[in-house]
């Protein structure tokens, strides 16, 4: 028998969301999902040379994106993260502009897919080089702190594989020292390219650490936007009100290849894969604003079509942009022109 | 440098130039911070920011954890969110960790994110020998770095320069490798104008005029060199002495012009010889410059081992000397 639409809302912790919100973090969700496909699907017709997508981590990053405040935060992401990109602001163009390697891409088609670049939208430059965002994410936080900007936050993100690295504990470590306004969200996908987590560490809980450094820590189920967004949000709240810096860590799981250049099949097993996809976070969450009635089946209808849409109007556009011209390697090395002292 | 009469100045050592140089930036610009190990309540261990956190407060000069990579990193994060950080390795020789702040993030910040966002970021660190430093803490580092389009490295040798490019690296906007040599900081003194001024980075300086040999150097050699320079021209001989200060980018036009002059190349340096700055700059002479040459380059530099070892003999083995200086720049006037 179907529960009445009060009913179910008031069987909804929302945790404040609004039905807007919530809306918009599933769309993300569908977003983050067509966008990843399109990406496999142009490698695969040979007009891309690579492509990474972040299947597993929907509902992780669209619902740590709502704790995101627009024109405040900032956000230190890796190459992991279409859906905090586009949940912060940035568009389908954009994200296939970086797919394309087109001139007008945020890195003028210099980098990887992937590495996004906003200054205007609050995302830091990063490089492929692992866990070396981290201490950039802890100066920015610093500057932030210095000039006494409260109501102001860093969201730092990385993967689980990312938090064996060296810069990973000396960040973690200075953060807690200066109580900076930074969260650090581990996105422990349980696997790092080809590792496990039982390889990477001895202690599977990486939320533990945060004893270790002085911060508050918190574990979250990463398949749960809803949860992700309560936790992001407390620790954003608590940075931007100078409570310190935190280590929040979701639990989600990695559902493709690392790339289009690897082959999971080498090291796992579809069966551990095809358990982990009875979670799918996207079907799931979809399951939960139907039975909750923020939207109707009419509505996803409607949501899925638009995303096609944004993706397929995103990809013609962005396809037909120019690459940048070969003179564009001599740019912005140094402030004014290149002048070579060989 | 030229000094006008009109213009105050007063006499320093390099320790002093660094100083004044840092106080000035600390108090006219409050986007600046100074970071490092022990650059707060000890002041530096060569006592350079003594007393600096009393004035401008532990926000401002801040004594980090031990963890170099995240020192760089740190002030790369802070660059690129509008403070201007003045990063401090302790020795040379603990830059190693840092290595990809340097190379991978730094040097590309600009460059990757297509002019988006910039890194200037200062790095000093006092680095080379003749004090017995030991395997650790007298190496010279530059030629690792020299490679990477988008550093800067300078290694001035006087303290007027020394103010002079450390004032143009902490206004430039991109990040800067500024070398001191360790053996110059209270041994060289000289006149430092007051005020303001900065020295272009990139630009050589002719420290001394002569026209039988080019010696090229940098650091403490430039040291050195003048005064192997001083004692063959008492026997006769003129040999004239740049000082790079800039090692990237080099100043290229004065090499060449004083090569085309001279017709004879010495390049003298404390770093290893193999893959060394002296490597560049005669493979850049032989390229633009060879018929104009009439004896072979020669560069003097340090053995192909790591570093010089602390027990005396092993140090002054691996150092050169004014001597030793004068010896080559001998053979090759008479060549």
């Amino acid at each position: 028998m179907p529960k009445s639409d009060t009913q179910t809302r008031r069987g909804l912790e929302r945790h404040g969301l609004t039905d807007d919100q919530l809306k918009a973090i599933f769309r993300n969700m569908l977003l983050q999902r067509q966008l990843d496909n399109r990406g496999f699907q142009l490698n695969r017709q040979g007009k891309v040379p690579f492509a990474l997508g972040s299947e597993g981590h929907e509902a992780l990053q669209a619902g740590a994106a709502m704790a995101f405040e627009r024109g405040k935060d900032i956000l230190a992401p890796y190459y992991r993260d279409l859906g905090l990109a586009i949940g912060i602001g940035l568009s389908a163009y954009e994200i296939m502009l970086s797919i394309f390697a087109r001139a007008d891409d945020h890195n003028g088609g210099r980098q990887f897919p992937n590495h996004y670049s906003s200054k205007k939208a609050g995302l830091m430059s990063f490089s492929s080089i692992l866990a070396a965002h981290i201490p950039h994410a802890v100066g920015a936080a610093y500057a932030m702190k210095l000039r006494n900007e409260r109501g102001r936050a860093v969201l730092v993100t990385c993967g689980d594989g990312t938090t064996s690295e060296g810069e990973w504990h000396e960040s973690m470590n200075f953060a807690a020292i200066h109580k900076l306004p930074i969260v650090m969200l581990v996105e422990n996908n349980q696997w790092a390219i080809s590792t496990p987590l039982d390889q990477q560490m001895g202690q599977p809980n990486i939320y533990k650490r945060a004893e270790g450094y002085g911060m508050p820590g918190e574990q979250f189920d990463g398949f749960d936007p809803i949860a992700t967004y309560e936790v992001v949000k407390r620790a954003m709240d608590r940075a931007r009100t100078g409570g310190g810096p935190s280590l929040i860590e979701g639990v989600c799981y990695r559902f493709l290849a690392h790339s289009t250049d690897d082959n999971d099949m080498t090291y796992r097993t579809k069966d551990e894969v095809s358990e982990h996809r009875k979670m799918d976070p996207v079907p799931k969450f979809e399951r939960v604003l139907l039975d909750a009635g923020v939207v109707t089946a009419e509505d996803i209808e409607a949501m899925r079509k638009d995303v096609l849409r944004e993706t397929n109007e995103a990809t013609d556009k962005a396809e037909s942009m120019p690459y940048p011209e070969a003179s564009d390697l001599y740019k912005h090395l140094y402030e004014g022109a290149w002048q070579p002292w060989l | 440098m030229a000094v006008a009469e009109t213009q105050k100045s007063q006499v320093l050592n390099n320790v002093e130039a660094v100083r004044e140089t840092l106080y000035e930036a600390m108090k006219t610009d409050e986007r600046t911070v100074i970071l490092g190990e022990d650059v707060g309540n000890r002041g530096n261990v060569f006592l350079i920011t003594k007393d600096f956190v009393k004035e401008f407060g532990p926000q401002r000069v801040i004594d980090t954890p031990i963890a170099e990579a995240s020192i760089i990193g740190i002030a790369v994060g802070m660059a690129m969110e509008g403070l201007r950080p003045i990063a401090e390795i302790q020795f040379a020789d603990f830059i190693y960790p840092a290595f990809n702040q340097i190379v991978g993030e730094a040097a590309k910040t600009r460059y990757r994110s297509n002019g988006e966002y910039t890194c200037p970021l200062v790095i000093r660190t006092p680095y080379g020998g003749g004090v017995r430093g030991a395997l650790s803490h007298s190496v010279s580092i530059e030629a690792l770095f020299y490679h990477v389009p988008g550093l800067k490295i300078v290694a001035p040798a006087f303290p007027a320069d020394v103010k002079g490019l450390l004032n143009a690296a902490i206004d430039d906007p991109d990040p800067v490798l500024f070398l001191e040599h360790k053996k110059t900081y209270r041994l060289i003194k000289g006149e430092v104008p007051d005020g303001h001024y900065t020295i272009p980075i990139g630009k050589a300086d002719v420290k001394k005029a002569g026209n039988q040999l080019t010696v090229v150097s940098y650091g403490l050699y430039v040291h050195w060199a003048l005064e192997a320079a001083n004692a063959l021209e008492a026997e006769g001989m003129s040999v004239e002495v740049i000082d790079l200060r800039s090692i990237r980018p080099m100043d290229k036009q004065a090499i060449l012009e004083s090569v085309r002059k001279t017709r004879k190349l010495l390049i003298i340096h404390e770093d290893n010889k193999f893959g060394g700055i002296g490597a560049e700059i005669s493979a850049m002479v032989a390229e633009e410059a060879l018929f104009d040459l009439d004896a072979p380059i020669r560069r003097h530099a340090a053995p192909d081992v790591p570093a010089m070892g602390y027990a005396l003999p092993l140090e002054e083995e691996y150092m050169s000397s004014p001597n030793e200086m004068a010896e080559v720049m001998r053979e090759m006037v008479k060549f």
